[in-house]
């Protein structure tokens, strides 16, 4: 397997994740894309992991499934507090800090 | 390019159609296509169970690239837990269960722009870098390697996480919970 394959990939869906994140305006669903982008991330650190047969390219993709998790637990607690205050989750309607 | 290279060259593309490569083909296909659908669909919840097949197939690319270890958490922490997660996140705030036709069209486009310009300056520079870097996968990595590595020389990371985790639960309940 080239090694360009993998990286390749994780770069499309990067950009894919990216267009999700600026297009959207539902709340869960930019939290979706962020979750599409680590994803990405996680293949560049495995790939890389096994192209140079060494185990940190693992060890950090499992660090950062770990942040992941805890990223979703705060960000939909968030999005949750935004819903209970605002009765909606469009993103641009919070705008409160804008001055 | 050298004599050197450009028999590596032909023997990248004698072994170009090998099971591995095919399948690569086929799960990154299903990838691409539902990650897509998961940002461009207008049902928050087809998003999500879109989102699940990219999650899976993200753990397929894992099980080829060697590191089971990091798939079967794939599985365990993404598609079980935080699936779940966001799904419980669609129910409770209901006003996002039906359609979400608020993606604007100017939005929409300006993103559109940044993501393929994106992803063309990555192309060009992972092309321009990785062309013919190849990966030999001649053994699974083993559990005990990666358990060794986390409970030895990344035993401060891990610590770390295992609190960031702890302060994330704390966190997540002290937001979300009712005066």
């Amino acid at each position: 397997m080239i090694l360009n394959q993998f990286l390749l990939l994780a770069a499309i869906l990067f950009c894919i994740g990216v267009y999700g994140v600026l297009a959207r305006r539902n709340g869960i669903m930019v939290l979706m894309s962020v979750e599409i982008i680590l994803n990405s991330v996680n293949i560049n650190l495995v790939a890389f992991g096994a192209f140079r047969d060494h185990v940190a390219g693992e060890v950090f993709a499992l660090f950062v499934i770990a942040v992941a998790a805890a990223e979703v637990g705060i960000g939909l607690a968030i999005v949750l507090l935004i819903y209970r205050n605002r009765r909606s989750i469009d993103l641009t309607e919070a705008d409160l800090l804008k001055g | 390019m050298t004599p050197a290279g450009v028999l590596a060259a032909g023997a990248a593309g004698g072994d170009l159609f090998v099971a591995q490569n095919v399948f690569f083909g086929v799960i990154a296909l299903v990838m691409i296509v539902s990650a897509i659908r998961c940002v461009t669909t207008r049902n928050v919840v087809h998003a999500a169970l879109w989102l699940v097949l990219v999650l899976a197939g993200a753990a397929a690319q894992f099980i080829l690239l060697g590191s089971e270890f990091v798939a079967v958490t794939q599985v365990l922490v993404y598609i079980g837990a935080i699936i779940v997660l966001f799904l419980f996140g669609i129910m409770l705030t209901k006003a996002s269960m039906g359609d979400d036709d608020s993606v604007a069209g100017e939005k929409r486009l300006m993103a559109g722009l940044v993501a393929v310009l994106l992803a063309v300056v990555m192309g060009i520079a992972l092309i321009d870098s990785y062309s013919d870097t190849r990966v030999v996968i001649d053994e699974p990595q083993r559990f005990a390697a990666v358990s060794d590595a986390i409970f030895s020389q990344y035993i401060v990371a891990f610590e770390a996480v295992s609190v960031l985790l702890l302060a994330a639960l704390i966190g997540a309940i002290v937001v979300a919970r009712k005066e």
